[in-house]
């Protein structure tokens, strides 16, 4: 009886419509493009434009290499390659980086971009940014100017992570006469400028007549905002979009299976799916009871279920494109029986607050149910995210396990801090993380193996999976980035053929 | 009359000083820190105590009450936690789309409603007049969301003669701006015109049995031109009630709606604010639309008046 009145409603409502849709739709005018212009769907808009000042990762995803550049920036295999500087050196002692910069380098707003540049904008970063990000910059001692393309940059100790951060919007370079309106008008000397914003809708980037580099292949990029996944599918099916940045939600792929209208990318990212344990508190607080939870998922079946396969396995807090990476998947083989045997035969019952996330209300059922063979009872509880989950959670620490998308760069740190919410307290992970930033690059890459190791050792937490970055895009668009590895959404190369 | 106007203006402003304290107070109790929030993954406790001080969430609620409803009276809606920029023209701006939006959605619901609901009155023993109070009962049941969605199917993805969303400004493109928006007012549309020709017919239907519209008929004149004459009248009355009531149900609509079609109106800054515990934003945004309904109840109200004599 259901079904026959739902089609009735089907029915009678397109009744309506042919009934009063006749004559309106005249005013239709024609839906094609602009040539040479592409428009691509993001999920979140930014609050305003300046990311000196204002948190969130939707503004140095538009703005970053498209429209400020650094003196370098990250490639797609997660090396740190030149942009605005052509080559640099490291003093012996690791501590003084001289940067010979491009020359005829303009801003859009015609200035000359010069040492002057580099000096005031890494200055500004002590003086007048406002976020936390910027204390990875407290290492530098101080930037001079040696000629108009030189630019020596001092730092206090010897420091890896210094560069990697300069390819980061910490690096962004800016004119000393345009940062008085940064929230609305951008001035970098990227390959794009602002072109128009529509606030809750789309940003425009036009390309820069007088960009320095290889021009552009398009003339305009759109990237239009959308809060509802449906809406976007729904733009990419009609012609709305030309590109999804990032799926939503593996399985409507479905839709666009059709390869003579769309191509789907699949890369990795930085995202580790981490199932937290909290090592505060009973009964995780006990490391053997952490090591069952381990032994007790199936992290391949986990990911077949609730991603769709799509992602891979990592095993502790590196992804594959960092130099450190190693395969720590075999730390913790699935094995129910071990897992049992770890917990003594005693069961538990825990709390798994998650945030309510595609991605985590998925994954917590493949987890509780795995968890239910060895003796662990989670009951689920989904908290809404952003808000309620902070608080909740990440604040509070009021959880047993919770299951968050970790999507910072070289994230691995937040785990040396034992008031971050998994309360892990190992002196020995701290101190490996600060030999590695202080040490040749070899010695980085050597401790920061052993970190990874430690904490999975340890079983601080339970890596669940690599997240996925699934881009679509129809048929014939080429040069999209495919690993999100970086904060920018690099659309230097985008092209349409 | 003039004396019913103050009577009817005191309660207005008496309903929206209340409504402001209650929307007030259900932010208070809404969990979730605006700082906490705005910092993300990275806080530490001094940044997040530092921000709550800057947005002024440290204070005790009673000032923080009597200075947004202080500055509310000026016309001051305060500063967005998230973006830092005055909130009353970024309401100002979604409103009109908002507006746009609701006011096409009514027309679309008149344009059904009206020559149905009277069709289907007049002709209730015809088996199209019986179908179409079927299919209008049917229509109530579907919420406006589920039509948005159910043509965006139809209209944009499988016949791909519409966008499936977005808005385009009207100083923009003039017909990509109607055709963004033919969806959207026919999700809002015609389910409320299915609601509203239920009211149309029988109000008609009461109506035609009135001795005055027999007399009118008995005295000559046909029945569609009696019915002209002196029956659309007194049915609009109990139909232009509903009608106000409908209004705000719209606006609530829109809401919902707006997200389905991505239409950057009121509904879409109100879910942002709210995900975001963009407080003052979210306070601001629901004032506007509390004030919005209590002002359509207004009208109505003295709509009634005007129509009916009896009233007066």
């Amino acid at each position: 009886m259901r079904r026959i009145g739902i089609w009735i409603a089907v029915g009678g409502l397109l009744l309506a419509t042919a009934a009063c849709g006749g004559g309106d739709s005249g005013g239709s005018a024609s839906g094609t493009p602009k040539a040479q212009s592409l428009a691509v769907g993001f999920v979140a808009e930014p609050a305003n434009l300046d990311f000196t000042s204002t948190e969130g990762a939707a503004i140095p995803q538009a703005l970053l290499v498209n429209v400020y550049e650094g003196l370098v920036k990250l490639d797609q295999a997660g090396e740190i390659v030149p942009l605005l500087a052509e080559k640099w050196e490291v003093s012996d002692d690791r501590k003084t980086y001289t940067f010979k910069l491009r020359e005829n380098v303009k801003f859009s707003s015609g200035a000359p971009f010069t040492a002057d540049d580099v000096v005031f904008s890494l200055d500004r970063v002590k003086s007048d940014w406002k976020l936390k990000i910027k204390s990875q910059l407290d290492v530098v001692d101080k930037v001079e100017k040696k000629d108009d393309s030189t630019a020596v940059i001092t730092l206090k100790q010897p420091s890896n992570g210094f560069l990697y951060s300069m390819a980061t919007r910490l690096g962004a370079m800016f004119s000393r006469t345009g940062v008085s309106d940064l929230a609305n008008k951008p001035v970098g000397t990227g390959p794009y400028v602002l072109g128009s914003w529509r606030r809750g809708d789309s940003i425009q980037l036009d390309a820069n007549p007088s960009y320095w580099g290889t021009k552009p292949p398009l003339s305009s990029i759109t990237l239009k905002y959308f809060k509802d996944a449906t809406a976007m599918n729904n733009a990419l099916l009609t012609g709305g979009i030309d590109v999804i940045s990032s799926v939503q939600a593996p399985e409507s792929l479905q839709q666009f299976a059709d390869p003579n209208r769309f191509e789907v990318i699949e890369g990795t990212t930085n995202g580790e799916v981490v199932l937290s344990m909290n090592n505060g508190r009973p009964p995780f607080n006990d490391k053997k009871a952490r090591q069952a939870v381990r032994h007790a998922i199936d992290h391949k079946a986990l990911l077949d279920t609730a991603w769709a396969g799509r992602g891979g396995l990592i095993g502790s807090m590196v992804p594959p494109t960092d130099p450190w990476y190693e395969d720590r998947t075999g730390d913790y083989p699935y094995d129910p029986a071990k897992a049992k045997q770890l917990l003594g035969g005693k069961t538990y019952n825990v709390k798994m607050r998650i945030p309510n996330l595609p991605y985590a209300v998925a994954s917590a059922q493949v987890v509780k149910s795995q968890l239910a063979q060895v003796g662990i009872t989670a009951e689920i509880e989904p908290l809404e995210f952003p808000a309620r989950w902070l608080d909740q959670v990440f604040t509070k620490g009021d959880y047993d396990l919770s299951i968050i998308n970790h999507v910072e760069p070289r994230d691995m740190g937040i785990f040396a801090d034992k008031s971050y919410y998994f309360g892990y307290d190992n002196p020995e992970f701290g101190k490996l993380l600060a030999s590695a930033d202080q040490g040749t690059e070899q010695e980085q890459t050597d401790d920061l193996k052993q970190a990874a190791k430690l904490l999975s050792d340890d079983a601080a937490a339970d890596w669940l999976f690599l997240f996925p970055n699934l881009i679509v895009a129809k048929k014939g668009v080429t040069g999209l980035p495919e690993n999100a590895i970086s904060e920018s959404f690099d659309f230097t190369a985008l092209a349409k053929q | 009359m003039t004396l019913y106007l103050l009577k009817r203006l005191a309660v207005l402003l008496a309903s929206t000083a209340v409504a402001a304290v209650v929307v007030f107070a259900f932010m208070a109790l809404l969990p979730g820190d605006p700082a906490e929030i705005a910092l993300g993954v990275n806080a530490t406790p001094e940044a997040v105590a530092a921000l709550r001080q800057q947005f002024g969430t440290d204070r005790p609620p009673v000032a923080q009450f009597l200075d947004w409803s202080g500055g509310l009276l000026q016309g001051d809606f305060g500063t967005s936690y998230v973006t830092s920029s005055p909130i009353g023209p970024q309401i100002g701006d979604r409103l009109g789309v908002t507006a746009v939006l609701v006011l096409g959605g009514m027309a679309v619901a008149l344009a059904v409603a009206v020559p149905l609901g009277t069709y289907a009155a007049v002709r209730h023993r015809d088996p199209l007049g019986a179908a179409i109070s079927a299919v209008s009962q049917v229509g109530i049941a579907i919420p406006a969301f589920l039509a948005g969605i159910l043509l965006v199917f139809v209209f944009a993805v499988q016949a791909q003669v519409l966008p499936s969303g977005g808005y385009v400004p009207f100083a923009e493109d003039p017909g990509e701006w109607l055709r963004g928006l033919l969806l959207p007012w026919a999700s809002l549309g015609l389910v409320q015109g299915a609601v509203l020709t239920r009211y149309v017919r029988s109000a008609v239907l009461d109506v035609m049995r009135e001795d005055y519209l027999r007399t009118a008929r008995a005295k000559g004149r046909g029945s569609t031109g009696a019915l002209w004459r002196h029956g659309l009248r007194n049915a609009s009355v109990p139909v232009v009630t509903v009608l106000g009531l409908q209004l705000a149900t719209l606006l609530i609509g829109a809401v919902v709606v707006e997200r389905v079609f991505v239409i950057p109106g009121l509904g879409d800054l109100l879910l942002n604010g709210v995900a975001g515990r963009d407080l003052l934003l979210v306070q601001g945004v629901v004032m506007v639309l509390v004030a919005a309904v209590l002002v359509i109840n207004f009208v109505v109200d003295v709509a009634y008046h005007l129509l009916d004599p009896r009233l007066r």
